[in-house]
């Protein structure tokens, strides 16, 4: 042992489980971050995981952080390394003077382990060989009794771990009590065995508050349900699968009709994503609020669909939770890669609405809303969440939703504006938005129907290929997106405490990681005002902040600064001024990976401050 | 597609439907297809089939793909929405239609460009979910619009017009409507007209997927010589099994196998199909046996028309998907948002 000295920590560390999957320890690694949030302490899980169904390894992160913190921070305080596959990986990122975790059944040779580090073995093979005689009991209680010796060495209440396992199986009181059992055989064990509590120690706190904790993909599903939607066609892909599995879900519980027990939806699970994509314009131009989720491939697929809801002008939604690509790329693990994609996406000139909400509370109201503006504008608008915030657990602040609300239906012309003799022309733009009228299918017995197609029509609906005819359309859909522009979630902006020259925009899952690595900047002395970009098309206060700014980092999740090229694309500003700070190896950017990154470039600013013009 | 509408001079003495309507109240803009296009029979017979049940046009909902045959919703039932979708996925279009609102009538108008090849996947999935629709393929066995190319339902052996033999076997799709448990099933000839309005008649009538395949020859590629799509081949090779008429709100007639008689199928409405079999062995109840004929008949080189299938119990989507009788579009907020109590036990489920 070398005189590396013990972190000592209480309420900020990072564990790590490494596990094998399939091996069902998901549940009990989800169990011991919620047993944190118990003792009133904030936690940020990120469940890293193989595009495989078992044997692969897997990794569950755990970073607790009494500061509330809900980016991934890098680095490993304790490690519970159970797959022998990548030991010698998962021994190697700890933090110096951190922790090990293992099982000790098998002796392991010294050379496989680190001189700084504290090391902890429990023999939990050997424990639960005796205990059990099951093969499958003996690999998911080896979970429970390994929550059990933390929960020991962590210094945590075991009653509220007891609390959750209660609820957890609710009702099924043989599951109950094994698992209780479970639990104490391994605390027991490392009370007798071991030095507990370690330097790392789990503390009663207060910092919770009244916070939910949930996954983007279920809030975004739970938004669809407020919001209106009655039809979700889909195709399963991760990581979006889980937001139409949820959706189903919540409308099994609150969209029957209790006196026949119909249901006020419908789901369809498409033949592919071209499908699904088709179903939902087919409903949409019908009046329903519909909407798909998918992900980049999927979005590939979707696009020639995406182009006819552009032109044609049928509202659709589609959730796009991101991962990385290009192709298959790496399917289960995240990015933010598909915003140029998604902006423009099909052939011709077309233009997307894009909304990036930066957590589940706001996943679920712009999911919410995103029908409403599908409907306003009667175009496609893509909600663009990604792995990170899809399928992970986050803290947020509490869904809500004003009873008052009605629907927003846009522009839809009745049987009884027709019979007032109001002049229909599908695409006429009355109102000098660029948003014309459409009406439903069936409306009027001699009024109001027209032909909706994907070759160029006149303002009446009439099939044209007279150029000045198209021109006119095409200029009328510049007109409705910008429109949108006030229409969307506006940027927020938070300033500096002193006036800089300098800003960052970032936006989505990058937020929590961003606001963690302002306190990092600000401690090496840079003082940047930033800007949060919740929606395309963007809107004038994007380009007020560039103009304010001599140099604008923008921070993002893709190889090749997507959405600086959007703003660059869409905004007419030089390339020089804003500055790409891309993080795209899979895993989640960090506040550490940011203030490095932006940090660097001021200190070489600083060391030159002429040359402003850096590549 | 067309810039040209009908002059909309209807003559006094037009006869008139149930509801009031003339035969001028279901046509279209003026067809721009090729004079003699088997097409425009078809269109002709579709106007005929909802004159005659006297359906109101605006409550049908025409939804085609991209092709010759694509356009001609554009020619018929000029007061209802058309849906001119994209290559080949009418049926995804025309489903989410459904699911929408249940109370019009959708009719599906494709090609065999559309539906057997870049569309087969979706006319199979729209037939195997039991989308309530009457789905017809106006059936060339060649690509018209883009000048002469063979289609997926080209046989092997034939020519195209510029002397090219087929060397790819040909899609039934009829035989495949059949294996995915279409409930009606039905193959017709453009110009067959007194067989081709009462099949499209009852197909509007079904309640489940539809499919009426119509052997539409292409005056312009594909009905010379050497092709097996051209009059002159297909009115030598047509066995017809059977003759119907539409009986809405009759007494049914009742009838037997023999050949000459009519056969009364009762479909899930009360409507009734008067069928006159021509081949004293079909049963136009028997899926299996549907099979078994199209098939012995194709190795003869024949084509079989008529009503091949029908359940007359059919179910559709709705019905498997169990949605409220009220259209999901006419759902608001009221009904459809949980609200914010709800919304507060979620919350504090979520803690």
């Amino acid at each position: 042992m070398s005189d590396k000295k013990p972190i000592s920590s209480v309420n900020d560390f990072v564990v790590r489980f490494a596990n094998v999957n399939g091996s069902g320890s998901a549940s009990a690694n989800e169990m011991f971050a919620r047993a944190i949030l118990r003792h009133g302490v904030p936690v940020s899980p990120r469940n890293i995981f193989p595009s495989n169904i078992q044997g692969l390894p897997t990794w569950y992160e755990v970073r607790v952080t009494e500061d509330g913190h809900l980016g991934a921070r890098g680095g490993v305080d304790l490690m519970v390394a159970m797959n022998p596959q990548t030991w010698d990986k998962d021994v190697a990122g700890i933090e110096p003077g951190g922790y090990l975790f293992y099982d000790s059944t098998k002796p392991m040779p010294s050379t496989k382990f680190r001189d700084d580090i504290t090391v902890m073995g429990v023999p939990l093979t050997a424990i639960t060989n005796s205990t059990y005689t099951d093969p499958r009991q003996r690999q998911l209680f080896k979970n429970i009794i390994y929550l059990g010796a933390l929960s020991a060495l962590l210094d945590m209440d075991p009653k509220l771990i007891e609390q959750l396992i209660g609820e957890q199986y609710k009702g099924k009181e043989k599951l109950l009590s094994s698992n209780v059992h479970a639990l104490h055989l391994g605390r027991d064990w490392a009370l007798q065995n071991l030095k507990c509590p370690l330097g790392l120690r789990i503390k009663k706190s207060d910092k919770v508050g009244d916070r939910i904790f949930i996954e983007g993909n279920s809030a975004a599903a739970l938004g669809a349900v407020y919001g209106g939607a009655t039809v979700c066609a889909w195709y399963p892909i991760t990581p979006s699968s889980s937001v139409a599995e949820a959706f189903t879900a919540h409308c099994k519980k609150y969209r029957h009709d209790p006196k026949t027990g119909q249901a006020k939806y419908a789901i369809v699970q498409g033949e592919d994503e071209l499908a699904s994509i088709g179903i939902v314009i087919g409903a949409s131009w019908n009046g329903a609020r519909a909407f798909t989720a998918t992900s980049g491939p999927g979005i590939s697929l979707m696009t020639e669909f995406i182009g006819l809801s552009y032109f044609a002008e049928i509202p659709a939604v589609i959730m796009n939770i991101q991962r990385a690509g290009p192709s298959t790329g790496m399917p289960t693990r995240t990015q933010q890669c598909d915003i140029i994609a998604c902006a423009y996406a099909s052939h011709g000139d077309t233009k997307h609405v894009l909304l990036f909400p930066e957590d589940p509370a706001e996943a679920f109201e712009f999911a919410a809303a995103a029908f409403d503006l599908a409907e306003r504008l009667q175009t496609t608008i893509f909600l663009m969440l990604d792995l990170d915030i899809g399928m992970n657990h986050r803290l947020c602040r509490p869904l809500k939703w004003d009873d008052a609300k009605q629907y927003d239906r846009g522009k839809v012309m009745t049987a009884e504006m027709l019979e007032e003799g109001r002049d229909f022309g599908r695409y006429l733009d009355v109102d000098g938005d660029g948003i014309p009228y459409r009406t439903y299918p069936g409306t009027h017995p001699t009024k109001g129907s027209y032909f909706t197609r994907g070759t160029s029509r006149d303002r009446y609906a009439r099939y044209s290929e007279e150029g000045s005819v198209y021109a006119d359309n095409m200029q009328r859909l510049v007109r409705k997106f910008e429109t949108a522009q006030d229409l969307v979630p506006r940027p927020l902006q938070a300033n500096a405490e002193r006036p800089t020259k300098y800003g960052v925009i970032y936006f989505g899952s990058t937020s929590p990681a961003m606001d963690e690595a302002i306190g990092l900047l600000e401690a090496r002395g840079h003082q940047l005002d930033r800007l949060r970009i919740r929606a395309f098309p963007f809107h004038s206060s994007v380009a007020s902040f560039l103009a304010e700014h001599d140099f604008v980092y923008v921070v993002e999740q893709n190889r090749d600064s997507q959405l600086r090229q959007l703003i660059v694309n869409e905004n007419g500003i030089d390339p020089v001024r804003l500055v790409p700070i891309v993080h795209y190896d899979g895993t989640p950017i960090t506040a550490r990976y940011i203030a490095k990154a932006i940090g660097d470039h001021q200190d070489h600013l600083k060391v030159t401050p002429l040359r402003k013009a850096v590549s | 597609m067309t810039y040209i509408a009908k002059p909309k001079f209807h003559h006094p003495g037009l006869k008139k439907n149930d509801l009031g309507y003339t035969h001028r109240d279901y046509e279209g803009k003026i067809s721009t297809l090729c004079a003699g296009c088997g097409h425009d029979s078809i269109t002709a017979s579709i106007i005929e089939a909802c004159y005659e049940l006297s359906i109101e046009p605006h409550r049908v909902a025409k939804i085609s793909g991209i092709g010759c045959s694509s356009k001609t919703p554009d020619y018929f039932l000029g007061n209802s929405h058309g849906f001119n979708s994209v290559h080949g996925r009418m049926p995804s279009v025309l489903t989410g239609a459904n699911l929408a609102n249940r109370d019009l009538i959708y009719l599906g108008v494709s090609g065999d460009g559309d539906s057997a090849s870049i569309g087969f996947g979706q006319f199979a999935h729209s037939i195997r979910r039991g989308v309530n629709m009457t789905y017809i393929v106006e059936n060339n066995g060649v690509y018209g619009l883009t000048k002469g190319q063979f289609s997926a339902t080209a046989d092997r052996g034939s020519k195209s017009k510029k002397g090219v033999t087929n060397t790819d076997n040909a899609i039934d799709l009829v035989a495949i409507a059949l294996q995915l448990g279409a409930t009606f099933v039905a193959r017709s000839f453009s110009g067959d007209k007194s067989q081709l309005v009462p099949l499209i008649a009852a197909a509007i009538r079904h309640k489940g997927a539809s499919f009426i395949d119509v052997i539409s020859p292409c005056i312009a590629f594909n009905n010379h010589a050497g092709s097996t799509k051209s009059f002159d081949y297909v009115r030598e090779h047509n066995d017809a099994v059977n003759r119907l008429d539409v009986l809405v709100g009759r007494d049914p007639i009742a009838v037997d196998y023999a050949p000459g008689t009519v056969q009364v199928v009762e479909q899930h409405d009360g409507s009734k199909l008067a069928l006159r079999k021509i081949d004293a062995d079909y049963d136009p109840h028997d899926r299996l046996g549907a099979q078994t004929f199209l098939a012995k008949h194709a190795a003869k080189g024949q084509i079989v028309t008529g009503l091949l299938y029908v359940d007359p119990d059919a179910e559709d989507m709705h019905a498997h998907l169990n949605t409220v009788e009220t259209p999901l579009n006419t759902l608001e907020a009221d009904t459809l948002c949980p609200g914010s109590s709800v919304l507060d036990k979620i919350n504090a489920s979520l803690r």
